[in-house]
Order: structure tokens, then sequence, then C-alpha cells
């Protein structure tokens, strides 16, 4: 862990969504990156999504879909002219099929410096449980 | 360019003829892109964080994507001729027993310069930190500014 913490961090150009539907609006489309991980309660997702805010991002669950949809605002003002353009911004779109089953009450999602922190208890019934095997 | 058609933006810097040759490059990357399935690199410094570096009138602005940083993990220092911006990007270890899916966000140490084309007024440099977004506004020096010039 300490290993790949102090390592360089390599660019890595933002992947471009290439999705089976079309989107009715022209623009960029980009999936952020995420880590997810999972523990016997529940379900956490870390999406990086720099620029969106908490008001312009829409988390839907639905028949086990996730769906993450981030808007971002051009980050220029009308005046100001290009010099160097290594990034483009566009929405935020991503799709998980969830496996287990999630506990839509309780779901818990933070937006803070551009990532967002979704967890996803899982409903009693789908936690996994020891068997004890009895002898005799 | 093509968020500018996207927000319906008027375009208003094409005039210089490496801004052309920019887009144009850009435009074939996206062409060739589509065609081998793939995205080329496009032009860019191959450093983290890629940089957005615009102006206007009195500034200079240079925006990163750097989600997940706090403004105190940052380091940015100024020179006469252009900013370099470092720090370290911490992912924090989530606990002994958890299984991960996935794993793309990546942590580690960055460091980038950047030179600015024009002089720039060292003092007067100010940086902000909004969604993980950073912006450091960089005001040129007095010399470096246009210019209106009445005739009399």
């Amino acid at each position: 862990m300490t290993d790949k913490e102090s390592k360089e961090i390599q660019v890595k150009p933002k992947q471009e969504l290439t999705s089976p539907a079309e989107q009715t609006r022209p623009g960029l489309v980009f999936t952020p990156n995420v880590d997810i991980f999972e523990t016997d309660q529940e379900i956490t997702l870390l999406a990086d999504m720099p620029g969106v805010t908490a008001d312009n991002l829409s988390i839907d669950l639905r028949d086990n879909i996730l769906t993450l949809t981030g808007e971002v605002a051009p980050f220029e003002d009308a005046n100001e002219e290009d010099v160097l353009i290594e990034y483009e911004i566009g929405k935020y779109h991503r799709q998980f099929n969830l496996s287990s089953v999630i506990d839509q009450s309780k779901i818990d999602a933070k937006l803070t410096d551009g990532v967002l922190r979704l967890s996803l208890p899982k409903v009693e019934k789908a936690m996994p449980r020891r068997i004890e095997v009895k002898t005799g | 360019m093509f968020y500018r058609r996207f927000f319906n933006v008027p375009n208003w810097g094409f005039s210089k003829s490496f801004r052309e040759f920019d887009r144009l490059r850009r435009e074939m990357d996206e062409l060739f892109g589509a065609l081998s399935g793939g995205t080329l690199p496009r032009l860019s410094a191959g450093v983290f964080p890629l940089t957005n570096v615009t102006e206007d009138k009195e500034n200079y602005y240079v925006r990163a994507e750097l989600p997940g940083i706090k403004s105190n993990e940052l380091d940015i220092q100024v020179t006469a001729e252009g900013i370099s911006i470092s720090g370290e990007r911490k992912i924090p270890v989530e606990g002994n027993n958890v299984k991960y899916h996935r794993r793309e966000r990546e942590a580690g140490k960055f460091s980038r310069s950047i030179n600015l084309p024009c002089e720039i007024d060292v003092n007067k440099v100010e940086a902000s930190m909004e969604n993980g977004v950073l912006k450091v506004t960089i005001p040129k020096s007095e010399a470096a500014k246009p210019r209106q010039i009445t005739i009399k």
C-alpha cells in the first residue's frame, strides 16, 4: 500500500463513453473512474467526478441497475481565449449492475471535492450468514 | 473545441494559426479514434495533472482536475515565467476486510510546471479549489497587458 502511494501519478486521459444509446443533446460524455468495494454490510462506490456539484449529480437505482450522471458547467467565461487545452469537459455517465440486494432506504451519498462516495447497504437477508454444522 | 459548440458559446479565439492546427489535430484524433475504436493521445504534455490554460486581457487562468485533493495538500509555486503545481493524492485505506470489485482511481505524487507566454504579476496570483477543480488566476504584468492607444 505504501509502495503504491509513493509512486507518481501517470496521466490517464478521460475515457469517452461508447454508449449503445445515443445522446439526444450533443456533447462529450465521459466515464468516471471508480473504486468499488464490498464488506459484509454494504457496498461502497467512490467516483471521481471533478467539476460536478451536488445539484447536477443524479444517482438512480432501479431493477438492480445503478446509474450515475453528472453534468458539468463550462469552466471558462465567454471572454476567455484558449492558450492550451489538454482536457475536455462533458457529462459523466456510468451504469452498474448490482448483484446484491440493496436496501434503498438507507443509501447514502456524499460529494466532497469532486469525489462521490456512495454507500449502498445490503438488506438483512443478503448479508452472508455463517452456518454452523452440527455433529452428531 | 466541441464543448464550445455544445454549450453554444460563441467562438472567440480562432485567429492564431497554431490554435487552428490544434483544433484540426484534435478533430483528426477524433476521426481516427472512431475508426480504430480507441482514443489516441491528445496534444498534451503527458504530465499529471492535465491543465487547461486560458487568458483574457487581464489574467491567465490555469485549471486542472484534481478530484479528492484538499487545497492544503497542494503546493503552488510561482516564478516570473510560470507556475508549478505539485502535491500528492492520497486514497485512504478502507479497512482490512473489504473486497475490491474495481480499483480505477489512482494515488500518487505529482508535479507539473507550466510556462506562460508572457510576464506575470507574481504577487497577485490567486488559487481556488472548487468541486475538485483547481483554478489559478495569474494576472499579467502591466507591461504585458494589451493597451488601447488613442490617436490625437
